[in-house]
């Protein structure tokens, strides 16, 4: 089954990322497949290359970083939502792409499942 | 047709579990994350609309939110089940769409 | 857009506004969401409960507290072919509100008829 997600909140305010993650590592375990996490509201901020978290916590913005890279997850970061918020090709971590909101509804018509995740 | 519903929100602080539970329809099913599994608990004032909510609706609540928060899985409603985040997914493939109320 | 979506495939999507307007920017941004998803030619539906229909409030004038004002937008939406808005009508009843408050002709539902409504629906985008 093919799932989208929608994350709505930044790496730390909200448990928001972390259990997006957390929910797509555990579709991907057992076969389904990522269409898409979009990035929406102040989880643009996920997407920062400049986040450096303490040496004894999670680095949310790695974890999203190498599901990308270990399953070919595609992580798409709202242009407008992340204009507003700083989020541009200057500060966006290797793995995310940034394009128009028309990618999450195309989501939401292509993935089986939408699930959202926020405050 | 049914719906996977998800709350993350203690039901102390905000609505939106109450919301939810005004707008699932017979056969859905209610999944606590986060901040909401404290609205699992046999002790406290939620518990008698949340039986009565297990009779009523599929009411599970994700078991590694209750660790995180010290809260022993023991202490939950009879009829919520308490899975892990396969059966998340599980619940979600099940449904025909999923509604977070943000 | 259209080559894109050469399967023909219409989904039933809802976006429910449970939010106020202003104290976060949820309100704003789903209205964008909601703009966009007129170019899909799917079957929109947008949904106004709890402290969400107060976003549909006549008379903002948000620029004194420096807000931008998005109020316009929702009686632009039939103009985008957007026409399927529903109100609660107890969210309304709590917060002593009426249809006449609103900016928009929407069609006013019962809690339960608002439900039955969502459980019809293949994607529910919530905020």
């Amino acid at each position: 089954m093919k799932f989208g997600i929608l994350v709505n909140e930044g790496p730390f305010n909200h448990q928001a990322s972390d259990s997006a993650y957390l929910f797509a590592k555990a579709a991907l375990e057992k076969g389904h497949e990522i269409y898409r996490v979009f990035f929406y509201y102040d989880g643009v901020l996920n997407a920062t290359k400049f986040s450096e978290p303490q040496s004894d916590d999670r680095n949310v913005v790695k974890n999203w970083q190498k599901l990308a890279e270990d399953h070919k997850v595609d992580l798409v970061v709202c242009v407008a939502a992340g204009l507003r918020r700083g989020i541009t090709d200057a500060s966006l971590a290797p793995g995310f792409r940034i394009s128009g909101l028309g990618q999450l509804i195309e989501a939401g018509i292509q993935a089986d499942r939408m699930v959202a995740f926020g405050d | 047709m049914s719906i996977l519903h998800t709350v993350n929100k203690s039901p102390f602080e905000r609505s939106n579990l109450d919301s939810c539970l005004n707008h699932a329809t017979k056969g859905d099913a209610i999944l606590l994350i986060e901040d909401a599994v404290y609205a699992a608990m046999k002790a406290g004032t939620f518990a008698a609309r949340m039986t009565d909510a297990a009779k009523q609706f599929k009411v599970c609540v994700l078991g590694p939110d209750l660790q995180a928060r010290g809260v022993d899985p023991a202490g939950v409603i009879d009829g919520v089940a308490v899975v892990d985040y396969a059966g998340f997914v599980d619940l979600a493939a099940e449904s025909n769409a999923v509604n977070a109320w943000l | 857009m259209e080559e894109e979506y050469e399967g023909g495939v219409v989904k039933k999507f809802m976006y429910v506004n449970r939010k106020a307007p202003f104290g976060t920017i949820y309100a704003l941004e789903v209205l964008e969401m909601v703009l966009i998803s007129a170019a899909f030619d799917q079957d929109v539906h947008v949904a106004f409960l709890d402290d969400g229909v107060y976003e549909l409030k006549k008379g903002f004038n948000p620029s004194v507290s420096g807000m931008k004002n998005f109020s316009n937008t929702y009686r632009a939406l039939d103009g985008y072919d957007i026409e399927k808005i529903y109100v609660e009508q107890e969210s309304l009843d709590e917060r002593g509100l009426t249809a006449d408050d609103l900016v928009v002709e929407a069609e006013v539902l019962s809690r339960a008829d608002m439900a039955a409504l969502m459980a019809g629906m293949d994607v529910i985008l919530t905020a």
